[in-house]
């Protein structure tokens, strides 16, 4: 057993699928901040909001005024060095820096791909990935061990795994929420949306369909046999993603571009030759058969880093257990668990802030402080409506306010289900504070929905 | 690999049927809902007869005014007093529709932001070069409620107002304003009217499911009035629910006694609008009621999570009325003397806005604010 794991450990194989991932990542990445720079999101988002949303533990992570487009070119410019694979070590690090800080800095604009894309860029620090087809490999030209290339593997499948378990719940597959939801919605989309979206056979084959998928699909795409068939699967199911919800954005080509790496490396080759080809990249420097050198400690650094970071990826989406409640209605542990388009949930929040000594109480009307996007978002999510509480009270008490409560009140709604009081509107929220601990004063859901994750 | 195996059959299923059924055309829409038949029924039955009354009342205010323009005698000066308090009731029924025209020339804003500002009315009356038009500093120095203070807030009974208007008939300046005031009231109100004339089938045809499309902006529209325009303006703010009580700060403060009656037309409107009840009778067409009832059927076959939203809301309404119902004619009196009922049915009407803006939007699948982030 040992001797197989060393074995393994020990095998090198030929670079090419990791550099036809590490070409593809950077482009993408430089393609995302250029969509998000052209669409006006870095002003919308980072720089006219007075206040953000942090993540616990990184409330010192803000926006910094007019150097925050520096960031996102800092995080373009990486994303270039990636590519062409200049400064490898160095240009990822800062890739996964500068991308990280720019999601820390407002938790209302969290997406799970977003977080795929740190997670990656981090777990590429430690891969090999410049050693071919790069500016840097004019001097190394290695083969990579295995499990450098096995470990972007393992990541995806813990990504897609977690993805179709968390769907194993009542809502998802008895329900067939919320997608009956969400199709019924898509009424104008041409031909099918006002006949088969309409269907409720409908609505559960995409539910199922989606469920298996989602944990089927890496294992279908490590098998030789039916690695074709899947990688058909993966570009259908993310393309009809795509056309049936339009806003989840880079997502289906993330994921459409990261299963290319399941491929055998003689594919990578050929797509490397074709790269060559078409932009008459001289690369003549033939790839030599050369072990990597054993010394290389900084290889047994990588491999124990990446050993724990796996570990925790597989550890992480778990810790909902430690909470009581339902996850969808509390989302304690919801957020780093790949619960990609789980739930329609809708809220309405508002805060009550008073001076207790004199009784004086006033109502927050929430256009005064939060953009839409961030009222969206904050009246649906309990850490969101403390942050926001906290946030309301100090500037009360900057205005004279003595002895201040905070107090909110605020209906969600789960997957079309009557709304419900959210937020036990008894408790002081300037009292609580930000903390991993259970929140208490959320109020407990009224429906029973049943799950294996 | 079992499991793969019947997973691929799901996906193969999935699509073969998205594809075979894109072929068969029996379109099967039967089971569908109509919403080109709510829209029709909005536009031809409570947009359309809602506007062109209103537009009537205008009319008729206008004349009133010319004839006490005329011939200024106090039977005059009530009869435009009178028109006066039936337009703005007639209004109560449009506002929501802040569509198209309405929304571009910002006909709501000109019409009635309240309280009205004294001061810049006092100064306009001295000035020959007032842009009405295009300076919104001067929203709330015209429409209603600059005209409310024209007719009942100049002076502490009819006989001294209309002493007012007696001065200098040739070139009194109230006169002038008043009429420079309903002239405009009158001229985009025709627009307006014209605007829905003209544009009914476009938008009665625009029945997508995107920010622009008719059912989105009615929905968001809707919402947005009852929230702001019915629940904040007419009751909250003056009940001093985000800050100090302002009883000035009523809908018709100086005509003082109808602030109740042009709330309860309101919610009447409101009403009216979601049953999709035809404007000024009692026929029941198509409305967001009947829309949400649809969805909300079909929604989940278990009957333990089946909402009745559509009743729901009704009963929001409902519970609302009486509120109101038990309020002061005069809400600024009512909220001197008893600010507590104006808190109670303030928060009756917060008990639909909830309702509104959490079930409906979810169920409609309408988002509130069109901004394009990307979600998942």
């Amino acid at each position: 057993m040992k001797q197989n794991i060393l074995k393994y450990l020990n095998t090198n194989i030929p670079p090419f699928s990791l550099t036809v991932y590490r070409i593809g990542f950077g482009i993408l990445v430089m393609f995302s901040i250029i969509r998000f720079w052209s669409r006006g999101w870095i002003e919308k988002l980072y720089l006219e909001p007075d206040f953000h949303f942090t993540y616990l533990g990184f409330s010192w992570v803000e926006p910094l005024g007019l150097y925050t487009y520096l960031i996102f070119f800092i995080c373009f410019l990486s994303g270039l060095f990636v590519t062409i694979g200049y400064k490898y070590r160095f240009a990822i690090i800062t890739l996964f820096l500068s991308f990280t800080y720019i999601e820390l800095m407002d938790k209302t604009t969290y997406l799970n791909h977003y977080y795929l894309i740190s997670c990656i860029s981090l777990l590429m620090i430690f891969l090999p990935a410049s050693s071919y087809f790069s500016i840097d490999s004019a001097r190394n030209k290695f083969q990579i061990p295995r499990w450098s290339v096995d470990s972007l593997k393992i990541l995806l499948i813990i990504v897609y795994l977690y993805a179709g378990l968390a769907k194993i719940n009542s809502d998802w597959l008895i329900q067939a929420q919320p997608l009956k939801l969400w199709l019924k919605e898509k009424y104008s989309i041409p031909l099918i949306g006002d006949t088969l979206l309409q269907k409720e056979f409908i609505h559960y084959l995409f539910s199922w369909g989606g469920m298996l998928y989602d944990i089927s699909i890496p294992f279908l795409l490590l098998v030789k046999r039916t690695r074709i068939f899947a990688f058909v699967m993966v570009i259908v199911f993310h393309v009809l993603t795509r056309i049936l919800f339009p806003p989840i954005g880079m997502f289906p080509y993330i994921m459409i571009f990261s299963c290319i790496i399941f491929f055998d490396n003689s594919v990578h080759k050929k797509i490397l030759d074709f790269i060559s080809k078409s932009f008459k990249i001289n690369y003549n420097k033939i790839y030599e058969e050369k072990i990597l050198e054993k010394k290389s400690f900084i290889n047994q650094l990588s491999l124990i880093f990446v050993c724990i970071f796996l570990f925790v990826q597989v550890i992480f989406p778990l810790r909902n257990k430690f909470y009581p409640g339902e996850l969808l209605w509390t989302e304690q542990g919801y957020r780093f668990s790949w619960r990609v388009m789980l739930v329609e949930k809708t809220g309405y929040t508002t805060l009550k802030v008073i001076d207790q000594t004199n009784g004086k109480h006033i109502l927050i009307d929430n256009k005064d402080y939060l953009t839409e996007f961030q009222e969206k978002q904050m009246s649906f999510q309990s850490d969101f409506i403390l942050e926001y509480a906290h946030y309301i009270g100090d500037i009360y008490q900057k205005k004279g306010f003595k002895d201040i409560a905070v107090y909110a009140e605020s209906y969600v709604t789960i997957n079309g289900r009557p709304s419900q009081l959210y937020i036990d509107p008894t408790v002081n929220l300037y009292k609580q504070n930000r903390s991993l601990k259970n929140k208490e004063w959320i109020m407990p859901f009224k429906y029973d929905i049943k799950r294996f994750l | 690999m079992n499991l793969s195996k019947y997973s691929s059959l799901f996906l193969i299923l999935i699509v073969l049927f998205s594809c075979s059924d894109n072929n068969d055309n029996d379109g099967n829409s039967s089971d569908n809902y109509n919403r080109q038949a709510l829209l029709s029924n909005i536009a031809n039955n409570i947009i359309l007869p809602a506007h062109t009354s209103f537009d009537l009342g205008l009319d008729n205010f206008s004349s009133n005014v010319s004839v006490f323009n005329q011939d200024r005698s106090i039977g005059n000066l009530l009869n435009v007093q009178e028109s006066f308090v039936e337009a703005y009731k007639m209004w109560q029924h449009i506002e929501m529709f802040n569509i198209g025209l309405a929304e571009e020339i910002y006909f709501i804003q000109k019409m009635n932001i309240y309280p009205a500002n004294v001061t810049r009315i006092e100064n306009n009356l001295n000035s020959d070069n007032i842009d009405l038009d295009n300076n919104p500093n001067q929203y709330s120095s015209q429409g209603f409620p600059a005209i409310d203070y024209l007719l009942f807030g100049i002076a502490e009974t009819n006989e001294l107002i209309l002493d007012v208007y007696l001065e200098n008939q040739e070139n009194n300046i109230y006169m002038n304003y008043l009429i420079l005031l309903v002239d405009k009231m009158v001229s985009n109100s025709d627009a307006v009217l014209e605007y829905w004339q003209n544009n009914k089938e476009d938008f009665i045809n625009s029945n997508g499911n995107t920010s622009s499309s008719s059912l989105n902006m009615l929905t968001n529209d809707f919402i947005y009035y009852y929230e702001k325009g019915l629940r904040a303006n007419k009751i909250g703010i003056p009940a001093g629910v985000w800050s100090d009580v302002l009883p000035q700060n009523v809908e018709a403060y100086y005509k003082s006694n109808i602030s109740k009656q042009l709330s309860i037309e309101a919610l009447n409107a409101s009403k009216n609008f979601f049953l999709g009840k035809h404007f000024g009778s009692q026929t029941d067409g198509e409305g967001l009621y009947d829309y949400l009832g649809y969805l909300d059927d079909t929604n989940y076959s278990d009957s333990l999570m089946f909402i009745g939203l559509n009743d729901d809301i009704v009963s929001s309404f409902d519970n609302s009325m009486q509120k109101l119902m038990l309020l002061d004619d005069n809400f600024a009196l009512q909220i001197q003397t008893d600010n507590i009922k104006m808190l109670e049915a303030y928060d009756a009407i917060q008990q639909g806005v909830v309702r509104l803006k959490t079930n409906m939007l979810s169920i409609l699948g309408i988002s509130v604010d069109y901004f394009d982030a990307d979600g998942d």
